[in-house]
């Protein structure tokens, strides 16, 4: 049996055991130490939390396998549920409105023509071809943005169903996040626009942009389903939340660049997973380079991280949605 | 073990019926530490068993608020229970409420599929039903129209149409035969027949006496939560006459 003091006996000593591993392994996980003690040393503490909080959940997964097994052996079964779910929420997104789909390319051109218009004056000497690259950042804070928040009141808005019919209920955070997936396509096409009208030259290395998308996909379902959870019991989380998007939209160099961040927190960047992901996916947009061994072991943590705590969250507490509803 | 088609094994249902409504994390941080949060406990099934064996049409029988909704619900796995377990041997096709899930902003097409799927029907499937479904429910003009423009009649129709267009194996029925007017009313009835008659099990919950003698060759009968009785339905029948 899995106790709770088992596991947290399990816990410590597998942080143990990771930041052993870590430190032998430095140099090939986490590159030649240039940087300060403190850096390399919270960069290690980093790594083997993350690690150590992923092996534990699946501990849980593992030993309670009644907890998700129930759950993902229906899939099968739902997937048209899901495949319909997206479909209705793309045409819902457009109904009534002249252009229709044309949005989707439209909206991230306009928010770029806007927020490029305005800061170009300040950042523009700074920045290589600054709407490809205020373009590229914005469409990975908007598909975070956009599939948690709407996942968050997905179980909310949808308690006529809950409460009438059996659905797992992963599908509502879901199909939320494959729709801003779907989205994310089509800004990706007003990207590549963007870089044909700008004269940017095409890097090999965008043929790697799935990796980048899969640890973003893999964070926001794991966020999505936290906060759907969440806000089923504390309405609260909903306008928490936004508050803390905006923070972070200010505070993650989308529209500046990283140098124009105050020394003392710029390492902090390190703990910002939008920034992350957002600098994985410009490496290979705009530089043409592969991110190194660490820059993949940052976003797979932050994506198991968020994947582990919130399946969890949201599969221990799914039952009792329903009465809070 | 074959035989037995439902099986409800101590079965309880708890809600909490908290006295004042917490919804906000502030609320809920002082209530806690001044452990104020007080709930008043409101059992809506107390320890029930029984069993449905295959082919077999069994009737729920009770008062309001005796927990026979809270039943269905929990055999349809909406409701997960408190206590006891639940388990059911085939396919299920709950008509609980009729035009559950309907999402009002779109057509009635769309709503087919959308409750096709949900009863895990893939759209290929439900559009080789689809003329028919649309027939029964006599709603053929009407299929472009939003469902938040129908009236409780259409509605009613479309999702009794819809529930019964696949041949489960375990139906069951909550006092819906009040779908519609007399003749809509007679083509359901004659609908649920012909499924009894291809030995489908049934389960049938109402507080006519007249619907469950006619229907049941079995019944329960509950009463605040609890079993009154189980069996033959005229036993049970007399019973729940005598009050």
């Amino acid at each position: 049996m899995l106790t709770k003091k088992r596991l947290t006996v399990i816990s410590i000593f597998m942080l143990v055991i990771y930041f052993g591993l870590a430190l032998i392994f430095r140099e090939s996980v986490i590159g030649r130490g240039e940087e300060s003690l403190m850096m390399f040393v919270s960069k290690l503490v980093f790594l083997s939390t993350s690690a150590t909080i992923t092996t534990a959940f699946l501990l849980i997964f593992i030993f309670k396998k009644e907890l998700i097994q129930d759950q993902f052996a229906t899939f099968n079964r739902y997937k048209h549920l899901l495949r319909l779910m997206v479909k209705r929420d793309f045409v819902a997104r457009y109904r009534k409105s002249v252009l229709g789909v044309l949005w989707s390319l439209l909206h991230p051109l306009m928010m770029m023509l806007v927020l490029t218009a305005v800061f170009s004056f300040l950042f523009d000497r700074q920045i290589e071809n600054f709407p490809v690259y205020l373009l590229s950042g914005l469409i990975i804070y908007e598909f975070i943005n956009e599939s948690t928040t709407t996942s968050m009141t997905s179980i909310i808005n949808n308690e006529g169903v809950i409460k009438k019919v059996y659905v797992p209920k992963y599908i509502f955070p879901l199909s939320r996040v494959i729709s801003s997936l779907v989205q994310l396509g089509f800004s990706f096409l007003a990207l590549i626009a963007v870089m044909v009208i700008t004269g940017a030259s095409f890097k090999i290395t965008m043929l790697l942009l799935p990796v980048p998308i899969l640890y973003t996909f893999i964070f926001a379902f794991g966020v999505a389903m936290l906060l759907a959870a969440m806000a089923v019991f504390f309405r609260d989380v909903m306008y928490l939340y936004s508050v803390l998007m905006r923070m972070l939209f200010f505070l993650t160099p989308i529209m500046y660049p990283m140098d124009m961040l105050p020394e003392w927190l710029r390492p902090f960047m390190g703990l910002n997973p939008i920034f992350q992901f957002i600098d994985y996916f410009r490496d290979l947009v705009l530089y043409g380079m592969i991110p190194g061994l660490w820059d993949n072991v940052v976003c797979l943590s932050f994506a198991m991280m968020a994947l582990c705590v919130g399946i969890y969250a949201f599969i221990s507490r799914q039952d009792k949605f329903i009465l809070y509803l | 073990m074959n035989d037995i088609a439902i099986s409800v094994q101590n079965v309880s249902m708890r809600f909490n019926l908290s006295k004042e409504k917490i919804t906000g994390l502030k609320e809920y941080v002082v209530k806690t530490l001044k452990r104020q949060i007080s709930y008043e406990e409101f059992w809506a099934l107390k320890d029930v068993s029984f069993a449905v064996n295959k082919g077999e049409v069994f009737g729920v029988m009770g008062l309001n608020g005796a927990g026979k909704s809270t039943l269905l619900k929990i055999i349809a796995g909406v409701f997960k229970p408190t206590d006891g377990t639940v388990s059911v041997n085939g396919s299920l096709a709950p008509l609980l409420e009729l035009g559950a899930g309907f999402d009002p902003e779109f057509t009635a097409r769309d709503n087919v599929y959308m409750n096709g799927a949900m009863f895990g029907h893939p759209p290929e499937y439900m559009a080789a039903r689809y003329d028919e479904i649309m027939d029964f429910a006599e709603l053929r003009d009407f299929e472009h129209v939003a469902v938040k423009n129908f009236s409780s009649g259409m509605m009613g129709r479309l999702g009794f149409a819809v529930a019964t267009s696949v041949q489960p194996e375990i139906l069951i029925v909550d006092e819906i035969l009040g779908v519609g007017d007399y003749k809509f009313q007679k083509k359901c009835e004659e609908r649920i027949d012909n499924m009894i008659a291809k030995g489908i099990t049934v389960l049938v919950v109402s507080h006519n006496i007249k619907t469950i003698k006619e229907m049941c060759s079995r019944a329960i009968l509950l009463k605040k939560g609890e079993i009154i009785c189980v069996g033959d339905v005229d036993e049970v029948c007399k019973v729940y006459g005598d009050g």
